[in-house]
């Protein structure tokens, strides 16, 4: 892995993010409520939060979408071989070009299994997919061996995912 | 989605990137959008009670967490797919699993408390259904600014 020196959370950092993995509350000021749940003061918990938006243990503050609800229905996950030498460069730029909602790099398992870039890529139909599929392969350009799809084609099991 | 108002979209796409640290967020977000301090914070209480926003809040990297998440894939020969879904399907630390049209066509993501609770459900998996798994190891993860606008 290629992680940096494993963040320390203390007590309250992980009190924080106990009382906020369901969501952060809908009221107007979100950080002082927090602070009250967790007994201590609201520049106590932005600061911490914001440590953690800077260290990585928070991704960001975001709304994460239901993309069937918003039309996204046809998902791909787009697989992709690309040499080693540029995948780094090449895969930020495709994680910043708005291809693509995931993008990891993962181990190969040759021959059965050339590639190591994944990437989500959601349309509204397939053909959407394959339009955002073929402008990563441009991006990929001479950097890239080959590639597939694969669509999702039923949801076996699907659980929420608890943090702590 | 029959259909999202302007305002509505705006608040979609503008929340998909991200929410500011400080003593009244709704407000400085709403000001950006040119929206209520109160009608944004109704709208995305909708948002959430109808299902269109799955989430909103602070989004944790699990590993940083200590939690271990791994992406695993069975190729499953298509007479013995129910039985080995069913198998899949019962361990706990399974959570998500989906059929994918390829001939690994079993996709799975594993949550545990650690690598060692990783290689051990991936071995009891592989013993269970009788066929290799193959794992998927994160190397390295890049970021994503904006998932779907909309």
């Amino acid at each position: 892995m290629n992680m940096a020196t494993e963040p320390v959370l203390d007590a309250l950092d992980t009190a924080i993010v106990r009382a906020t993995q369901a969501g952060l509350p809908l009221t107007p000021r979100p950080y002082h409520d927090i602070a009250a749940w967790v007994d201590t003061t609201p520049e106590n918990v932005m600061r911490r939060m914001q440590r953690m938006l800077d260290i990585g243990v928070i991704r960001r503050i975001a709304a994460v979408p239901n993309h069937y609800a918003i039309g996204y229905v046809a998902n791909g996950m787009s697989v992709w071989d690309v040499d080693d030498a540029a995948v780094d460069s090449l895969a930020m730029r495709v994680a910043n070009g708005g291809l693509a909602s995931h993008c990891y790099l993962r181990s190969r398992h040759p021959p059965l299994w050339p590639y190591n870039l994944f990437a989500m890529v959601h349309g509204h139909d397939r053909g959407e997919v394959e339009s955002k599929v073929h402008q990563i392969a441009q991006l990929l350009g001479s950097a890239l061996r080959s590639h597939e799809v694969l669509y999702s084609s039923r949801i076996l099991k699907k659980t929420g995912l608890r943090l702590t | 989605m029959q259909k999202l108002d302007e305002d509505y979209r705006r608040i979609l796409n503008r929340l998909q990137q991200g929410f500011p640290v400080c003593d009244r967020p709704y407000l400085q977000l709403a000001a950006e959008l040119g929206l209520s301090e109160e009608s944004l914070i109704e709208r995305l209480r909708r948002l959430l009670a109808e299902g269109t926003l799955t989430r909103f809040g602070p989004l944790y990297q699990a590993e940083r967490l200590g939690g271990a998440y791994t992406l695993a894939a069975i190729q499953v020969p298509e007479h013995d797919y129910e039985r080995v879904t069913g198998i899949v399907n019962a361990f706990p630390e399974v959570a998500h699993n989906y059929r994918r049209e390829h001939a690994l066509n079993m996709w799975f993501v594993i949550a545990a408390a650690g690598r060692p609770d990783i290689a051990r459900t991936l071995f009891d998996i592989e013993r269970s259904c009788g066929y290799p798994v193959f794992e998927f190891h994160k190397l390295r993860e890049y970021f994503v600014a904006l998932d779907l606008p909309v």
